[in-house]
């Protein structure tokens, strides 16, 4: 007897009431549980809300952890959001996902082959079958890939669609992806918290496995190398940290193995594609692009792109490196094909579609344009451009202007509309604050190239409305994301994950450090400095503000908040007194520049930029070091949120000092550590030497606690004056590893290592600042009779030009972009 | 009609320019009406990179790169070519009526006719629009004969507007032709190219050189100093046909084309990515004399 609604226990399942006017993934039209879900909610039932809840509270610490996120666009405040995850799966069982399974496949072949005739022969717009509009009036038929071969003529390595269930029962797909399909790494990501959420659920529930596909993908990008000899180089052509899928691309290239590399971190020249890497040109053979194909050769293609590679499409031209997907296969994500598909299908294989299509129909055609104008209100109307300026209509929302609106445009370009059938998507439940939902759900499903025909991910990335009766699915506005279980009907073998025949390939470019990735680790080491100081200088200012018989006057704040003001720029400068509100925004303003929460971002955006060169450890510090904003209202909650911060800073450091590979990228966080130290505490002495005052107003104890010194060294230097004890401290002592000569000597080293690449050997530019920097500071002479007066203030100053100059000279030597891309001719488009 | 064309494109540059990869089309096709002898482009400093193809036009392309730091850079196409056939002259009364060609070209089912409906459909620099289907629609009373639409089109173009080299670049936009009333070879093939478009009659950018030796007691024409730009159409039955706006005349054996696309984006004679290069100055000179035959 197959259970239903009412034996199961009330309160996990009793609030879930599935819409009538559509199929839901969990009941069936009679009220009984669908068999294939039985063992998934008999198992929750068995964990209990409670377990359920902190199960999820530690998927979601998880997620968090991982540093799981995307990008909002339009949002320039905080555009990276949290990954939003619902823990219970989407299941689907075997038999019917092979059904799903020869469907796409039937489906990427057929692609493939159009993908192969329009930019090839064209016959399928010669002999009629598809209208020349259809394809020409396309941004994705990119004219200048007519005629080029593509590597093992894979015009379609990878692809993904969008599939829905229909009140039929039946799936259909909604929206092709063969631009740039993104998603699967999130799947991967999904699956991973899942599972670790609910191991033995999962094992017993004998869930097809993810990895193989991942493991075919790389089989598939390494066999396209042009070139065989040697392991291939691999890059994941980012469009960059701001975009909306940056932490998939960084995922995907630490999981693959490749570089992640922007468009000026590579090169053509010789018609081959090479990577700018500190250790000079690396020929690239295979570049897996999450840029869109127009923006990929500003020389060929949209000349106003900074994405892009000036001259990729000539080297993909002849061969030398194999793009994935290759430039052009945009022209088929094209939703007016659809119309089509089932014609197009027939006159090239002689067959019909598997897994159909959403009724669509295409307004460049009379009838169908008729029709969609009749059917305004019940039907979704969709620009077939994906760059198109219109959006995306659902009629039955429109008022009666909109509609008009709608028609108007349809009428004025109908070749650039299609009307689609407004599908009621299946629903499937969602945990809502301990309750369940049902919400609409579409399902991505990924598939790969390979010799032997296309393999389709035995899972994919669900998604489900933002709200109750939702219609639109999107991340943009606010949708949730699901796992999806393929239910196997017999545990998978082991075998079947690690195929013997196979090797495991190496591939090489884990090892490659871009001239972005230097630059931002270098900029990170300055910033996690910078942050550093800013709160250990307004500790103690916070520590003076706090105490409850402070003098109004006390000249040893006063010269405090002079200080700050300097090292920081965070306070005013001139000596007036402060606020707990300055002090306040000095810490917590994110807007205010040189505020410890404006250095805590600034280190995330540089950290973000080069996400996968940090390990896991490492990002959940990092995701942690930052201002929790419940404590940014009061003075008195300051003290205990900057001891949290300190101490993360110093777990960063730590981390980086003990467990951080000892490659170039380590180098230049180090670099940036060392200078931006060393700067921090110039400054510091020079604003002592210039606003000396009395000695009472000197906040010697201030300064101690700031360079962290031990009691027993205070002890030990109880005798000397405190000026030189002071200069000792800060400058001098090679001893104290808050010292500037202590930052200079390991610049020494650091650059080094850096200059032993240039032939014939020789001292860098950057060697000789140090050297000067440090003539300035070593001499004894200075330490002798040293005061805290106008002539040490320009010595430190000399020094600290030297190291700012250090900085432009990295700038210029090692991170610099290649110099400004120009077009001779610029068309306006 | 024999002719010997030399075009010299020279650009000098304020700072150094590391790395360029540039694309000619310098090297005329041949055509119904052309046939090219010879053609040839030579680079200074010589290249790094070099490919000739054929592009989905069916026009001549020549990729370069240079790798070398320079300041200057020089490409000179020196061609011969030989006027094989003039257009017959037609009376344009006896085409079809305008909506009845553009009903044929729909249903027409030849291979030419499909594929040239890809130049009714807006293009970069000659999209349709409301106001040049206002400007054009004089021309297009009901029923009139297509090539008598299209000439009395190219006609009124060279009446109402001034030939002006300073009044537009290559940015600016057709609105504006429209408004300045003026411009050059350029925008008056774009300005007719897009107001055809308007009413969905399929044309396409010509882009050449037209020889400026006036024959004697005939007026010097003008646009002819750098190289020249006109327009074609496509009549189903009599194919593709030629329109010179700016000259107010029907190209002949004075015209030698180079290539041809939905626009002057599509032909540009020479365009190129630099990287550095600060400012530029940009020289061209053709030269364009008959030889013998």
């Amino acid at each position: 007897m197959k259970p239903t609604r009412r034996d199961l226990s009330a309160s996990f399942l009793a609030g879930y009431r599935p819409p009538e006017n559509a199929v839901d993934e969990l009941y069936d039209r009679d009220g009984s549980i669908r068999p294939h879900w039985t063992y998934l909610i008999q198992a929750l039932e068995k964990l209990g809300p409670d377990e359920l809840d902190s199960r999820w509270s530690d998927g979601r610490r998880l997620l968090r952890e991982n540093g799981v996120t995307y990008n909002v666009y339009g949002d320039p405040q905080r555009t990276e959001r949290s990954w939003p995850l619902d823990p219970l799966p989407i299941l689907i069982p075997s038999t019917e996902w092979q059904v799903i399974e020869q469907g796409m496949i039937q489906r990427a072949e057929l692609l493939e082959m159009i993908l192969a005739d329009l930019y090839g022969p064209r016959r399928l717009i010669t002999e009629g079958v598809v209208p020349p509009e259809l394809v020409y009036g396309h941004s994705g038929f990119m004219r200048p890939c007519a005629g080029m071969a593509v590597p093992r003529g894979r015009h379609l390595p990878l692809y993904a669609a969008d599939l829905a269930r229909t009140p039929t029962g039946r799936f259909v797909v909604l929206g092709d992806r063969t631009q740039a399909p993104s998603g699967s790494g999130y799947a991967l990501e999904n699956r991973l918290v899942i599972q670790h959420m609910f191991p033995s659920i999962f094992r017993d529930a004998h869930v097809h496995r993810l990895p193989l596909f991942f493991r075919r993908l790389r089989l598939l990008l390494a066999g396209l190398a042009p070139h065989p000899d040697g392991p291939p180089h691999i890059v994941l052509l980012t469009p960059g940290p701001s975009n909306e899928t940056y932490f998939e691309q960084a995922y995907l290239a630490g999981d693959l193995g490749c570089t992640l590399a922007q468009g000026d971190d590579l090169t053509v020249r010789d018609e081959r594609v090479w990577l700018r890497t500190l250790q000079g040109l690396r020929p690239v053979d295979v570049i897996l692009r999450r840029v869109d194909g127009a923006f990929c050769d500003p020389l060929e293609l949209r000349g106003d792109s900074l994405l892009g590679v000036p001259g990729l499409l000539q080297a993909a031209r002849r061969g030398n490196v194999a793009i994935v997907n290759p430039l052009g296969a945009s022209a088929v994500e094209n939703p007016g094909l659809m119309a089509f598909l089932p014609q197009i299908a027939r006159h090239l294989i002689g067959e019909d579609l598997k897994l159909p299509s959403v009724r669509t129909w295409w307004c460049g055609d009379a009838e169908s344009r008729g029709y969609v104008l009749e059917h305004l209100d019940e039907l979704v109307i969709k620009p077939v451009d994906p760059h198109a300026t219109h959006s995306t209509n659902f009629g039955a929302t429109l008022d009666e202007a909109a509609r008009a609106r709608v028609a108007d445009a349809i009428r004025a370009h109908p070749d650039l509309f299609v009307g689609q059938e407004h599908v009621a998507l299946s629903t499937t439940p969602v945990l809502v604050d301990g309750d369940l939902e049902p919400r609409a759900a579409v399902l991505r499903t990924f598939l790969a190239a390979a010799d032997d025909g296309y393999t389709v991910m035995a899972g994919g990335l669900c998604r489900v409305a933002g709200v109750r009766d939702g219609i639109v699915v999107s991340n943009q506005i606010g949708g949730v994301s699901k796992d999806i279980w393929v239910l196997a009907s017999e545990p998978e073998r082991d075998a079947a994950l690690a195929p013997a025949d196979k090797p495991l390939l190496v591939l090489r470019g884990e090892l490659e450090v871009p001239a972005h990735v230097a630059d931002n680790v270098f900029w990170v080491g300055r910033y996690a400095e910078r942050a550093d100081a800013a709160a250990r200088i307004l500790r103690q200012v916070v520590r003076r503000m706090l105490e409850p018989d402070r003098a109004p006057d006390d000249p040893q704040l006063a010269a405090l908040v002079e200080i700050t003001a300097r090292v920081t720029g965070a306070l005013p400068i001139g000596g007036k007194p402060v606020s707990d509100k300055d002090v306040l925004a000095a810490l917590y303003d994110g807007q205010r520049s040189g505020s410890l929460r404006f250095d805590l971002s600034a280190l995330h955006r540089g950290a973000r930029a080069v996400r996968e060169r940090f390990s896991s450890d490492t990002w959940r510090i990092l995701n942690g070091l930052d201002i929790e904003s419940t404590n940014a209202g009061e003075l008195r909650r300051a003290p205990a949120e900057v001891e949290r911060i300190l101490l993360l800073l110093t777990a960063f450091a730590g981390l980086g000092a003990e467990s951080m590979h000892r490659g170039q990228g380590w180098r230049f966080l180090e670099i940036g550590r060392r200078l931006e130290r060393a700067l921090t505490t110039l400054l510091l002495l020079r604003t002592v030497c210039r606003s000396a005052g009395p000695p009472h107003a000197m906040p010697r104890e201030d300064l101690l606690t700031f360079a962290d010194v031990s009691p027993d060294y205070i002890r030990r230097h109880r005798s000397v004056p405190l000026p030189a004890r002071l200069i000792g401290l800060f400058i001098g002592d090679e001893t104290n590893p808050r010292s500037a000569v202590y930052q200079l000597r390991r610049l020494e080293q650091l650059l080094k290592g850096l200059s032993v690449q240039i032939v014939p050997p020789q001292r860098s530019a950057e060697e000789e600042m140090v050297q000067a920097a440090l003539e300035e500071l070593v001499p004894q002479a200075m330490l002798a009779d040293a005061e805290l007066d106008a002539a040490l203030d320009e010595r430190l100053a000399r020094a600290q030009n030297q190291l700012t100059s250090i900085s432009d000279h990295l700038t210029r030597d090692y991170f610099s972009r290649p110099d400004r891309l120009q077009q001779l001719v610029t068309i306006d488009r | 009609m024999k002719y010997a064309i030399r075009h010299e494109t020279r650009y000098g540059y304020s700072q150094p320019v590391v790395l360029c990869h540039n694309e000619a089309r310098l090297q005329p096709r041949t055509t119904e009406r052309q046939i090219c002898l010879r053609s040839d482009v030579t680079v200074s400093p010589l290249t790094g990179a070099r490919d000739e193809r054929e592009d989905l036009f069916g026009n001549r392309v020549l990729y370069f790169a240079i790798q070398e730091p320079h300041g200057e850079l020089i490409v000179t196409a020196t061609s011969e070519v030989e006027i094989t056939h003039v257009p017959a002259s037609y009376d344009p009364s006896l085409s079809f009526p305008w909506e009845q060609a553009l009903e044929q070209l729909r249903q027409g089912t030849s291979t030419q006719q499909r594929e040239v409906r890809q130049f009714t459909l807006d293009s970069p620099c000659a999209a349709a629009s409301d106001e040049l289907r206002a400007y054009a629609l004089p021309s297009f009373p009901p029923g009139r004969p297509v090539l008598a639409a299209v000439h009395d089109l190219s006609c009124r173009i060279h009446r109402e507007f001034t030939f002006n080299p300073q009044s537009t670049t290559v940015t600016t936009p057709l609105s504006q032709v429209l408004a300045n009333r003026g411009g050059v070879c350029q925008d008056f093939a774009h300005l007719a190219i897009a107001c055809l478009r308007s009413f969905g009659v399929p044309a396409r950018y010509m882009s050449g050189y037209l020889e400026t030796l006036p024959p004697p007691g005939l007026p010097r024409l003008q646009g002819a100093d750098a190289s020249h730009a006109w327009f074609a159409v496509f009549v189903s039955g009599m194919g593709w046909l030629e329109f010179d706006p700016t000259n107010d005349q029907l190209p002949g054996d004075r015209y030698v084309t180079t290539a041809w696309g939905r626009d002057f984006a599509d032909v540009t004679p020479l365009k190129g990515v630099i990287f550095g290069g600060g400012d530029h100055t940009l020289d061209v000179g053709v030269d364009m004399q008959r030889i013998a035959p």
